[in-house]
Protein backbone atom coordinates (compact mmCIF):
# COMPACT_ATOMS: atom_id res chain seq x y z
CA UNK A 1 0.00 0.00 0.00
CA UNK A 2 1.12 3.65 -1.15
CA UNK A 3 2.05 6.27 1.82
CA UNK A 4 -0.60 8.19 0.66
CA UNK A 5 -3.18 5.11 1.17
CA UNK A 6 -2.07 5.23 4.72
CA UNK A 7 -1.93 8.77 4.93
CA UNK A 8 -5.39 8.87 3.66
CA UNK A 9 -6.91 6.31 6.38
CA UNK A 10 -5.11 7.96 8.68
CA UNK A 11 -6.83 11.28 8.09
CA UNK A 12 -10.52 10.34 7.04
CA UNK A 13 -10.16 7.39 9.60
CA UNK A 14 -14.55 6.17 9.04
CA UNK A 15 -15.46 9.33 6.94
CA UNK A 16 -15.08 7.42 3.61
CA UNK A 17 -17.77 9.91 2.06
CA UNK A 18 -15.67 12.44 3.34
CA UNK A 19 -12.47 11.42 1.36
CA UNK A 20 -14.66 11.03 -1.61
CA UNK A 21 -15.81 14.58 -1.67
CA UNK A 22 -12.32 16.13 -1.07
CA UNK A 23 -10.39 14.20 -3.41
CA UNK A 24 -12.73 12.61 -6.33
CA UNK A 25 -13.65 14.25 -9.58
CA UNK A 26 -17.22 15.37 -8.68
CA UNK A 27 -17.14 13.33 -5.45
CA UNK A 28 -19.40 16.00 -3.69
CA UNK A 29 -22.12 15.22 -5.70
CA UNK A 30 -22.69 11.08 -4.24
CA UNK A 31 -24.60 12.22 -1.30
CA UNK A 32 -27.39 13.74 -4.11
CA UNK A 33 -27.93 10.02 -5.07
CA UNK A 34 -31.16 8.50 -3.97
CA UNK A 35 -30.71 4.94 -4.83
CA UNK A 36 -33.38 4.61 -7.68
CA UNK A 37 -31.54 2.15 -9.40
CA UNK A 38 -31.89 4.00 -12.90
CA UNK A 39 -28.35 4.06 -13.31
CA UNK A 40 -28.08 0.23 -13.29
CA UNK A 41 -30.50 -0.19 -15.49
CA UNK A 42 -29.24 2.09 -18.03
CA UNK A 43 -25.78 0.53 -18.38
CA UNK A 44 -24.20 -1.54 -21.27
CA UNK A 45 -21.97 -3.38 -19.09
CA UNK A 46 -24.93 -4.37 -16.64
CA UNK A 47 -24.22 -8.06 -17.56
CA UNK A 48 -20.66 -7.74 -16.24
CA UNK A 49 -19.81 -5.34 -13.27
CA UNK A 50 -20.14 -6.66 -9.61
CA UNK A 51 -21.01 -3.07 -8.50
CA UNK A 52 -24.01 -0.52 -10.19
CA UNK A 53 -23.35 3.10 -9.81
CA UNK A 54 -26.19 3.29 -6.80
CA UNK A 55 -24.83 0.66 -5.07
CA UNK A 56 -21.20 2.09 -5.67
CA UNK A 57 -22.69 5.45 -3.80
CA UNK A 58 -24.23 3.51 -1.43
CA UNK A 59 -21.09 2.02 -0.37
CA UNK A 60 -19.80 4.98 -0.12
CA UNK A 61 -21.71 6.11 2.64
CA UNK A 62 -21.13 2.83 4.50
CA UNK A 63 -17.56 3.07 4.48
CA UNK A 64 -16.41 0.26 2.12
CA UNK A 65 -13.34 2.14 1.20
CA UNK A 66 -11.17 -0.83 0.21
CA UNK A 67 -14.16 -2.29 -1.81
CA UNK A 68 -15.02 0.76 -3.79
CA UNK A 69 -11.21 1.58 -4.69
CA UNK A 70 -10.25 -1.91 -5.36
CA UNK A 71 -13.61 -2.60 -7.43
CA UNK A 72 -13.35 -3.32 -11.18
CA UNK A 73 -16.68 -2.04 -11.69
CA UNK A 74 -15.99 1.57 -12.19
CA UNK A 75 -13.52 0.59 -14.96
CA UNK A 76 -16.40 -1.23 -17.16
CA UNK A 77 -17.42 2.23 -17.60
CA UNK A 78 -17.70 2.85 -21.56
CA UNK A 79 -18.44 6.58 -21.13
CA UNK A 80 -21.73 6.31 -22.82
CA UNK A 81 -23.48 9.02 -20.34
CA UNK A 82 -26.68 7.13 -20.61
CA UNK A 83 -26.76 6.77 -17.05
CA UNK A 84 -25.82 10.55 -16.35
CA UNK A 85 -28.93 11.52 -19.36
CA UNK A 86 -31.31 9.24 -17.04
CA UNK A 87 -30.62 10.08 -13.47
CA UNK A 88 -33.23 12.10 -11.76
CA UNK A 89 -30.79 13.88 -9.76
CA UNK A 90 -28.31 14.87 -12.52
CA UNK A 91 -25.55 13.13 -10.96
CA UNK A 92 -22.53 13.01 -13.15
CA UNK A 93 -22.09 9.75 -12.87
CA UNK A 94 -19.73 8.89 -15.53
CA UNK A 95 -17.20 11.46 -14.06
CA UNK A 96 -17.56 10.06 -10.64
CA UNK A 97 -17.12 6.71 -12.05
CA UNK A 98 -13.97 7.97 -14.10
CA UNK A 99 -12.81 10.07 -10.71
CA UNK A 100 -13.09 6.90 -7.95
CA UNK A 101 -10.73 4.80 -10.68
CA UNK A 102 -8.65 7.75 -10.84
CA UNK A 103 -8.56 7.98 -7.39
CA UNK A 104 -7.94 4.50 -6.35
CA UNK A 105 -5.35 3.99 -8.81
CA UNK A 106 -3.49 7.41 -7.21
CA UNK A 107 -3.59 5.57 -3.95
CA UNK A 108 -2.11 1.97 -5.47
CA UNK A 109 -5.20 0.17 -4.59
CA UNK A 110 -7.18 -0.28 -8.22
CA UNK A 111 -7.31 -3.71 -8.99
CA UNK A 112 -4.43 -5.62 -10.44
CA UNK A 113 -4.26 -6.69 -14.42
CA UNK A 114 -7.80 -4.74 -15.08
CA UNK A 115 -7.52 -4.60 -18.74
CA UNK A 116 -8.92 -0.95 -19.21
CA UNK A 117 -7.03 0.37 -16.04
CA UNK A 118 -3.78 -0.89 -18.31
CA UNK A 119 -5.11 0.35 -21.47
CA UNK A 120 -6.18 3.54 -20.41
CA UNK A 121 -3.00 4.50 -18.61
CA UNK A 122 -1.19 3.47 -21.96
CA UNK A 123 -3.41 6.00 -23.75
CA UNK A 124 -2.81 8.78 -21.41
CA UNK A 125 1.37 7.92 -22.00
CA UNK A 126 0.64 7.75 -26.02
CA UNK A 127 -0.70 11.11 -26.11
CA UNK A 128 1.40 12.45 -23.77
CA UNK A 129 4.38 11.61 -25.42
CA UNK A 130 3.30 13.90 -29.35
CA UNK A 131 0.33 15.64 -27.77
CA UNK A 132 -1.72 13.92 -30.19
CA UNK A 133 -2.60 10.26 -30.10
CA UNK A 134 -0.27 7.85 -32.32
CA UNK A 135 -2.74 5.42 -33.39
CA UNK A 136 0.03 2.38 -34.92
CA UNK A 137 1.66 2.45 -31.43
CA UNK A 138 -1.11 2.66 -29.47
CA UNK A 139 -2.99 -0.47 -31.52
CA UNK A 140 1.05 -2.16 -31.06
CA UNK A 141 1.24 -1.22 -27.44
CA UNK A 142 -2.51 -2.80 -26.99
CA UNK A 143 -1.70 -6.69 -28.67
CA UNK A 144 1.40 -6.68 -26.26
CA UNK A 145 -0.25 -5.43 -23.03
CA UNK A 146 -0.09 -9.06 -21.65
CA UNK A 147 3.52 -10.13 -22.87
CA UNK A 148 5.52 -10.50 -25.51
CA UNK A 149 4.18 -13.86 -26.81
CA UNK A 150 0.77 -12.58 -26.25
CA UNK A 151 1.14 -9.78 -27.81
CA UNK A 152 2.46 -11.70 -31.04
CA UNK A 153 -1.03 -13.86 -31.10
CA UNK A 154 -2.94 -10.72 -30.47
CA UNK A 155 -0.86 -9.02 -33.72
CA UNK A 156 -1.34 -11.76 -35.55
CA UNK A 157 -5.59 -11.80 -34.57
CA UNK A 158 -6.00 -8.67 -35.27
CA UNK A 159 -3.92 -8.92 -39.02
CA UNK A 160 -6.93 -8.87 -40.42
CA UNK A 161 -8.38 -5.94 -39.25
CA UNK A 162 -4.89 -4.40 -39.70
CA UNK A 163 -4.85 -4.88 -43.17
CA UNK A 164 -7.94 -3.88 -43.81
CA UNK A 165 -7.59 -0.43 -42.34
CA UNK A 166 -3.94 0.31 -44.21
CA UNK A 167 -6.41 -0.71 -47.35
CA UNK A 168 -8.87 1.80 -46.65
CA UNK A 169 -5.93 4.50 -45.86
CA UNK A 170 -6.75 4.90 -42.31
CA UNK A 171 -3.69 3.12 -40.76
CA UNK A 172 -0.73 4.51 -41.54
CA UNK A 173 2.29 2.23 -40.75
CA UNK A 174 4.89 5.45 -41.08
CA UNK A 175 3.12 6.21 -37.75
CA UNK A 176 6.25 4.17 -36.60
CA UNK A 177 8.51 6.64 -37.18
CA UNK A 178 7.35 9.27 -35.15
CA UNK A 179 3.87 10.64 -36.61
CA UNK A 180 2.10 13.38 -35.58
CA UNK A 181 2.68 15.85 -32.96
CA UNK A 182 1.93 19.14 -31.93
CA UNK A 183 5.02 21.41 -32.21
CA UNK A 184 5.63 22.96 -28.42
CA UNK A 185 5.86 19.84 -26.96
CA UNK A 186 7.76 21.76 -24.33
CA UNK A 187 4.97 24.03 -23.75
CA UNK A 188 2.75 21.40 -23.71
CA UNK A 189 4.54 19.56 -21.05
CA UNK A 190 5.11 21.88 -19.05
CA UNK A 191 1.91 23.43 -18.44
CA UNK A 192 0.90 19.10 -17.80
CA UNK A 193 3.30 19.27 -15.25
CA UNK A 194 2.14 21.97 -13.30
CA UNK A 195 -1.19 20.95 -13.81
CA UNK A 196 -0.35 17.20 -12.32
CA UNK A 197 1.80 19.54 -8.94
CA UNK A 198 -1.82 21.56 -8.43
CA UNK A 199 -3.86 18.27 -8.20
CA UNK A 200 -0.82 16.43 -6.26
CA UNK A 201 -0.69 19.24 -3.82
CA UNK A 202 -4.53 19.71 -3.31
CA UNK A 203 -4.93 15.84 -2.46
CA UNK A 204 -2.07 16.02 -0.17
CA UNK A 205 -2.80 19.29 1.38
CA UNK A 206 -6.30 17.37 2.11
CA UNK A 207 -4.24 15.05 4.42
CA UNK B 1 -20.12 34.77 -47.92
CA UNK B 2 -18.43 32.01 -46.29
CA UNK B 3 -19.30 31.24 -42.77
CA UNK B 4 -16.22 30.91 -40.85
CA UNK B 5 -15.27 29.06 -37.71
CA UNK B 6 -12.18 27.67 -35.24
CA UNK B 7 -12.04 24.04 -36.45
CA UNK B 8 -10.58 21.41 -33.71
CA UNK B 9 -9.99 18.65 -36.11
CA UNK B 10 -9.02 15.95 -33.03
CA UNK B 11 -6.41 12.39 -33.72
CA UNK B 12 -8.34 10.54 -35.65
CA UNK B 13 -9.14 12.69 -38.37
CA UNK B 14 -5.49 13.39 -39.36
CA UNK B 15 -3.58 12.24 -42.72
CA UNK B 16 -3.61 8.31 -42.58
CA UNK B 17 -5.63 8.17 -39.01
CA UNK B 18 -8.63 6.05 -38.47
CA UNK B 19 -10.95 8.73 -38.94
CA UNK B 20 -9.44 10.46 -42.05
CA UNK B 21 -12.58 9.43 -44.30
CA UNK B 22 -14.88 11.00 -42.10
CA UNK B 23 -12.57 14.43 -42.56
CA UNK B 24 -12.04 13.96 -46.50
CA UNK B 25 -15.55 13.89 -47.17
CA UNK B 26 -16.20 16.59 -44.68
CA UNK B 27 -14.44 19.08 -46.67
CA UNK B 28 -16.32 17.89 -49.95
CA UNK B 29 -19.47 18.58 -48.43
CA UNK B 30 -18.61 22.07 -46.17
CA UNK B 31 -17.29 23.13 -49.41
CA UNK B 32 -20.52 22.69 -50.89
CA UNK B 33 -22.41 24.95 -48.21
CA UNK B 34 -19.81 27.29 -48.30
CA UNK B 35 -18.26 26.89 -44.60
CA UNK B 36 -14.42 27.80 -43.91
CA UNK B 37 -13.27 26.04 -41.21
CA UNK B 38 -9.89 27.65 -39.56
CA UNK B 39 -8.00 25.04 -37.78
CA UNK B 40 -6.75 25.71 -34.38
CA UNK B 41 -3.08 25.66 -35.06
CA UNK B 42 -1.17 23.27 -33.04
CA UNK B 43 -4.17 21.91 -31.29
CA UNK B 44 -3.35 18.87 -28.81
CA UNK B 45 -5.27 15.60 -27.94
CA UNK B 46 -8.11 15.75 -25.52
CA UNK B 47 -7.72 12.89 -24.13
CA UNK B 48 -10.99 11.33 -25.17
CA UNK B 49 -12.87 9.82 -21.79
CA UNK B 50 -9.97 7.33 -21.89
CA UNK B 51 -7.29 9.25 -20.78
CA UNK B 52 -8.89 9.03 -16.90
CA UNK B 53 -6.35 6.70 -15.32
CA UNK B 54 -3.43 8.66 -15.93
CA UNK B 55 -4.77 12.08 -16.29
CA UNK B 56 -6.04 12.65 -13.20
CA UNK B 57 -9.14 15.91 -13.35
CA UNK B 58 -6.78 19.25 -13.84
CA UNK B 59 -4.21 17.91 -16.61
CA UNK B 60 -7.16 16.41 -18.88
CA UNK B 61 -8.64 20.08 -18.75
CA UNK B 62 -5.91 21.51 -19.10
CA UNK B 63 -5.30 19.70 -22.62
CA UNK B 64 -8.88 21.00 -23.53
CA UNK B 65 -8.18 24.50 -21.78
CA UNK B 66 -5.03 24.88 -24.66
CA UNK B 67 -7.07 24.28 -27.46
CA UNK B 68 -9.86 26.42 -25.90
CA UNK B 69 -6.68 29.01 -25.88
CA UNK B 70 -5.49 28.88 -28.97
CA UNK B 71 -8.45 28.90 -30.70
CA UNK B 72 -9.24 32.31 -29.06
CA UNK B 73 -5.61 33.83 -29.62
CA UNK B 74 -5.31 32.88 -33.55
CA UNK B 75 -9.11 32.73 -34.28
CA UNK B 76 -10.76 35.33 -32.06
CA UNK B 77 -14.70 35.52 -32.13
CA UNK B 78 -15.15 32.42 -33.59
CA UNK B 79 -16.82 29.33 -32.37
CA UNK B 80 -15.03 26.11 -31.99
CA UNK B 81 -16.45 23.70 -33.92
CA UNK B 82 -15.50 19.76 -33.41
CA UNK B 83 -16.48 16.73 -35.77
CA UNK B 84 -15.44 13.77 -33.29
CA UNK B 85 -17.62 13.11 -30.68
CA UNK B 86 -15.00 12.90 -27.90
CA UNK B 87 -13.31 16.08 -29.00
CA UNK B 88 -16.17 18.33 -28.87
CA UNK B 89 -17.71 16.77 -25.84
CA UNK B 90 -14.32 16.91 -24.05
CA UNK B 91 -13.65 20.53 -25.17
CA UNK B 92 -17.58 21.67 -24.39
CA UNK B 93 -17.35 19.94 -20.48
CA UNK B 94 -13.87 21.28 -19.94
CA UNK B 95 -15.51 24.94 -20.85
CA UNK B 96 -18.34 24.31 -18.50
CA UNK B 97 -16.18 22.55 -15.61
CA UNK B 98 -13.96 25.66 -15.68
CA UNK B 99 -16.76 27.94 -15.43
CA UNK B 100 -18.62 26.80 -12.55
CA UNK B 101 -15.79 25.75 -10.81
CA UNK B 102 -13.35 28.73 -9.77
CA UNK B 103 -10.78 25.94 -8.09
CA UNK B 104 -10.30 23.98 -11.62
CA UNK B 105 -10.47 27.76 -13.70
CA UNK B 106 -7.59 29.42 -11.33
CA UNK B 107 -5.58 25.69 -11.46
CA UNK B 108 -6.28 25.71 -15.43
CA UNK B 109 -4.91 29.28 -16.20
CA UNK B 110 -1.87 28.44 -13.76
CA UNK B 111 -0.68 25.41 -15.79
CA UNK B 112 -1.90 27.48 -19.11
CA UNK B 113 0.64 30.15 -18.19
CA UNK B 114 3.21 27.46 -18.81
CA UNK B 115 2.64 27.50 -22.82
CA UNK B 116 2.33 31.01 -22.52
CA UNK B 117 -1.29 30.82 -22.76
CA UNK B 118 -4.40 32.35 -21.37
CA UNK B 119 -8.20 31.72 -21.73
CA UNK B 120 -10.70 34.90 -21.68
CA UNK B 121 -13.75 34.70 -18.87
CA UNK B 122 -16.42 34.38 -21.48
CA UNK B 123 -14.75 31.41 -23.54
CA UNK B 124 -16.32 30.67 -26.96
CA UNK B 125 -19.27 28.39 -27.65
CA UNK B 126 -18.44 24.67 -28.25
CA UNK B 127 -20.31 23.50 -30.96
CA UNK B 128 -20.36 20.19 -32.74
CA UNK B 129 -20.22 19.72 -36.50
CA UNK B 130 -23.93 18.44 -36.90
CA UNK B 131 -25.04 21.19 -34.74
CA UNK B 132 -23.82 23.85 -37.38
CA UNK B 133 -25.39 21.92 -40.23
CA UNK B 134 -28.62 21.60 -38.47
CA UNK B 135 -28.88 25.35 -36.63
CA UNK B 136 -26.61 27.13 -39.37
CA UNK B 137 -27.85 25.78 -42.24
CA UNK B 138 -30.81 23.75 -41.49
CA UNK B 139 -32.35 20.77 -43.06
CA UNK B 140 -33.89 22.28 -45.68
CA UNK B 141 -30.58 23.93 -46.87
CA UNK B 142 -28.99 20.81 -46.68
CA UNK B 143 -31.70 19.14 -49.17
CA UNK B 144 -31.57 22.43 -51.60
CA UNK B 145 -27.68 21.00 -52.19
CA UNK B 146 -28.66 17.63 -53.56
CA UNK B 147 -28.33 16.77 -57.35
CA UNK B 148 -27.84 13.12 -56.83
CA UNK B 149 -30.91 11.90 -54.49
CA UNK B 150 -29.83 8.75 -52.63
CA UNK B 151 -33.11 7.16 -53.66
CA UNK B 152 -33.82 3.04 -53.08
CA UNK B 153 -31.03 3.42 -50.23
CA UNK B 154 -32.45 2.21 -46.68
CA UNK B 155 -30.43 3.65 -44.49
CA UNK B 156 -30.02 3.24 -40.39
CA UNK B 157 -29.08 6.25 -38.53
CA UNK B 158 -26.96 5.44 -35.51
CA UNK B 159 -25.94 8.66 -33.42
CA UNK B 160 -24.37 6.58 -30.48
CA UNK B 161 -23.56 8.00 -27.27
CA UNK B 162 -21.29 11.27 -27.24
CA UNK B 163 -23.02 12.37 -29.83
CA UNK B 164 -26.72 12.52 -28.02
CA UNK B 165 -25.44 12.63 -24.40
CA UNK B 166 -24.84 14.82 -22.14
CA UNK B 167 -25.27 17.06 -24.40
CA UNK B 168 -26.96 16.34 -27.82
CA UNK B 169 -28.47 18.57 -30.37
CA UNK B 170 -31.01 20.97 -28.59
CA UNK B 171 -34.21 20.70 -28.82
CA UNK B 172 -33.94 16.71 -29.82
CA UNK B 173 -34.40 14.14 -27.30
CA UNK B 174 -31.54 11.79 -25.81
CA UNK B 175 -33.64 8.50 -26.46
CA UNK B 176 -34.96 8.93 -30.09
CA UNK B 177 -33.29 12.03 -31.60
CA UNK B 178 -34.60 12.27 -34.81
CA UNK B 179 -32.09 14.56 -36.61
CA UNK B 180 -29.79 12.00 -37.92
CA UNK B 181 -32.99 10.27 -39.84
CA UNK B 182 -33.73 13.96 -41.07
CA UNK B 183 -30.51 14.20 -42.81
CA UNK B 184 -30.49 10.95 -44.30
CA UNK B 185 -34.27 11.72 -45.45
CA UNK B 186 -33.67 15.37 -46.51
CA UNK B 187 -30.33 13.22 -48.88
CA UNK B 188 -33.31 11.45 -50.82
CA UNK B 189 -32.43 8.06 -48.91
CA UNK B 190 -34.95 5.93 -46.53
CA UNK B 191 -34.69 6.56 -42.86
CA UNK B 192 -35.51 4.22 -39.93
CA UNK B 193 -37.09 6.72 -37.24
CA UNK B 194 -37.88 3.75 -35.01
CA UNK B 195 -34.06 1.90 -35.39
CA UNK B 196 -34.15 0.81 -31.77
CA UNK B 197 -30.13 0.41 -31.49
CA UNK B 198 -30.14 4.52 -32.53
CA UNK B 199 -28.63 5.73 -28.86
CA UNK B 200 -26.82 2.34 -27.95
CA UNK B 201 -23.50 2.30 -26.66
CA UNK B 202 -20.76 0.34 -29.04
CA UNK B 203 -18.50 -0.21 -26.35
CA UNK B 204 -16.26 2.86 -26.81
CA UNK B 205 -12.55 2.79 -25.82
CA UNK B 206 -13.37 -1.02 -24.20
CA UNK B 207 -13.38 -2.53 -27.69
CA UNK B 208 -9.41 -2.42 -27.33
CA UNK B 209 -9.64 -3.29 -23.73
CA UNK B 210 -12.63 -5.58 -23.75
CA UNK B 211 -13.25 -6.82 -27.00
CA UNK B 212 -15.79 -9.37 -26.77
CA UNK B 213 -17.87 -7.34 -24.41
CA UNK B 214 -18.02 -4.32 -26.66
CA UNK B 215 -18.11 -6.67 -29.42
CA UNK B 216 -21.74 -8.25 -27.65
CA UNK B 217 -23.11 -4.54 -27.86
CA UNK B 218 -22.12 -3.83 -31.79
CA UNK B 219 -23.54 -7.32 -32.62
CA UNK B 220 -26.70 -5.84 -30.91
CA UNK B 221 -26.47 -2.84 -33.23
CA UNK B 222 -25.87 -4.51 -36.73
CA UNK B 223 -28.67 -7.15 -36.16
CA UNK B 224 -31.33 -4.18 -34.85
CA UNK B 225 -30.01 -2.63 -38.33
CA UNK B 226 -30.88 -5.75 -40.47
CA UNK B 227 -33.75 -6.37 -38.74
CA UNK B 228 -34.97 -2.77 -39.79
CA UNK B 229 -34.42 -4.05 -43.09
CA UNK B 230 -31.32 -1.37 -43.31
CA UNK B 231 -29.08 -1.58 -46.81
CA UNK B 232 -26.40 0.70 -43.95
CA UNK B 233 -25.54 2.18 -41.07
CA UNK B 234 -24.46 5.55 -40.92
CA UNK B 235 -23.16 7.39 -37.90
CA UNK B 236 -21.63 11.07 -36.85
CA UNK B 237 -18.95 9.36 -34.60
CA UNK B 238 -15.66 8.42 -35.64
CA UNK B 239 -15.45 5.66 -32.46
CA UNK B 240 -18.78 4.41 -33.23
CA UNK B 241 -17.80 3.86 -37.12
CA UNK B 242 -14.48 2.15 -36.88
CA UNK B 243 -16.49 0.09 -33.65
CA UNK B 244 -19.39 -1.18 -36.16
CA UNK B 245 -17.45 -1.43 -39.27
CA UNK B 246 -14.16 -3.49 -38.60
CA UNK B 247 -15.21 -6.32 -36.09
CA UNK B 248 -17.85 -7.72 -38.40
CA UNK B 249 -15.88 -10.78 -39.26
CA UNK B 250 -14.51 -10.82 -35.97
CA UNK B 251 -18.24 -10.67 -34.36
CA UNK B 252 -19.58 -13.38 -37.45
CA UNK B 253 -16.68 -15.96 -35.85
CA UNK B 254 -17.28 -15.73 -32.70
CA UNK B 255 -21.36 -15.82 -32.94
CA UNK B 256 -22.04 -17.51 -36.54
CA UNK B 257 -23.81 -14.39 -38.11
CA UNK B 258 -23.31 -13.53 -41.52
CA UNK B 259 -22.83 -9.51 -41.29
CA UNK B 260 -21.34 -7.39 -43.37
CA UNK B 261 -22.88 -3.80 -43.91
CA UNK B 262 -21.19 -0.78 -44.68
CA UNK B 263 -20.96 1.81 -41.87
CA UNK B 264 -20.27 5.23 -43.66
CA UNK B 265 -20.65 9.20 -41.93
CA UNK B 266 -23.09 11.33 -42.42
CA UNK B 267 -20.59 13.17 -44.23
CA UNK B 268 -19.74 10.59 -47.10
CA UNK B 269 -24.01 10.38 -47.57
CA UNK B 270 -24.15 13.89 -48.23
CA UNK B 271 -21.08 14.31 -50.14
CA UNK B 272 -22.21 11.59 -52.95
CA UNK B 273 -25.90 13.15 -53.29
CA UNK B 274 -24.19 16.23 -53.58
CA UNK B 275 -22.73 14.85 -56.92
CA UNK B 276 -19.09 14.21 -55.45
CA UNK B 277 -16.90 11.69 -56.87
CA UNK B 278 -16.18 8.51 -54.85
CA UNK B 279 -13.02 9.52 -53.66
CA UNK B 280 -14.12 12.93 -52.53
CA UNK B 281 -16.91 11.10 -50.51
CA UNK B 282 -14.24 9.66 -49.33
CA UNK B 283 -16.33 5.68 -50.23
CA UNK B 284 -11.84 4.70 -50.52
CA UNK B 285 -12.02 4.69 -46.89
CA UNK B 286 -14.88 1.74 -46.17
CA UNK B 287 -13.28 -1.54 -44.82
CA UNK B 288 -16.89 -2.32 -46.04
CA UNK B 289 -17.11 -1.54 -49.10
CA UNK B 290 -20.98 0.45 -49.44
CA UNK B 291 -22.14 -0.45 -53.35
CA UNK B 292 -25.40 1.30 -53.49
CA UNK B 293 -23.58 4.63 -53.00
CA UNK B 294 -20.78 4.04 -55.29
CA UNK B 295 -23.25 3.05 -57.60
CA UNK B 296 -24.50 6.63 -57.27
CA UNK B 297 -21.17 8.40 -56.89
CA UNK B 298 -19.97 6.62 -60.39
CA UNK B 299 -23.07 7.64 -62.00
Amino acid sequence: MSNLNNQMVNKYRNDFLKEVEANVEEGDWVKMCMQCGVCAGSCPMGPYWDHPPQEIFMMIRAGKREEVLSSTSMWMCTSCYNCIARCPRELPITHIMHGLAHYGKRLGIAPKNQPTLKFSQKFWENLMTNGRVNELKLGITLYFIDGFVQGIKNALAASGIGLGMFKAKRLDPMEILGGHSVKDKSGLKAMIKKAQEIEEARISGNQ
Amino acid sequence: MAKEYSYYPGCSSQKGASGSNLQRSLNSVLDVLDIKLNDIPDWNCCSASIGYSGGGELPRLALSARNIALSEKHNPGQEIVASCAACWLATRETKERLEHSEAMRSGAEEALKEAHLEISKEMPKVRHMTEVLIEDIGFEGMKEKVVKPLEGIKIAGYVGCQTNRPFGINGESFENPMYLDKMVEAMGAESIPTYEKKVACCGGALAFSEPQKSQALVKGIIEAAYDNGADMIVTPCPVCQMNVEIYQDQINATYGTKFHIPVTYYSTLMAVAYGKNAKEAALDGQVIKAKKLEDIANK
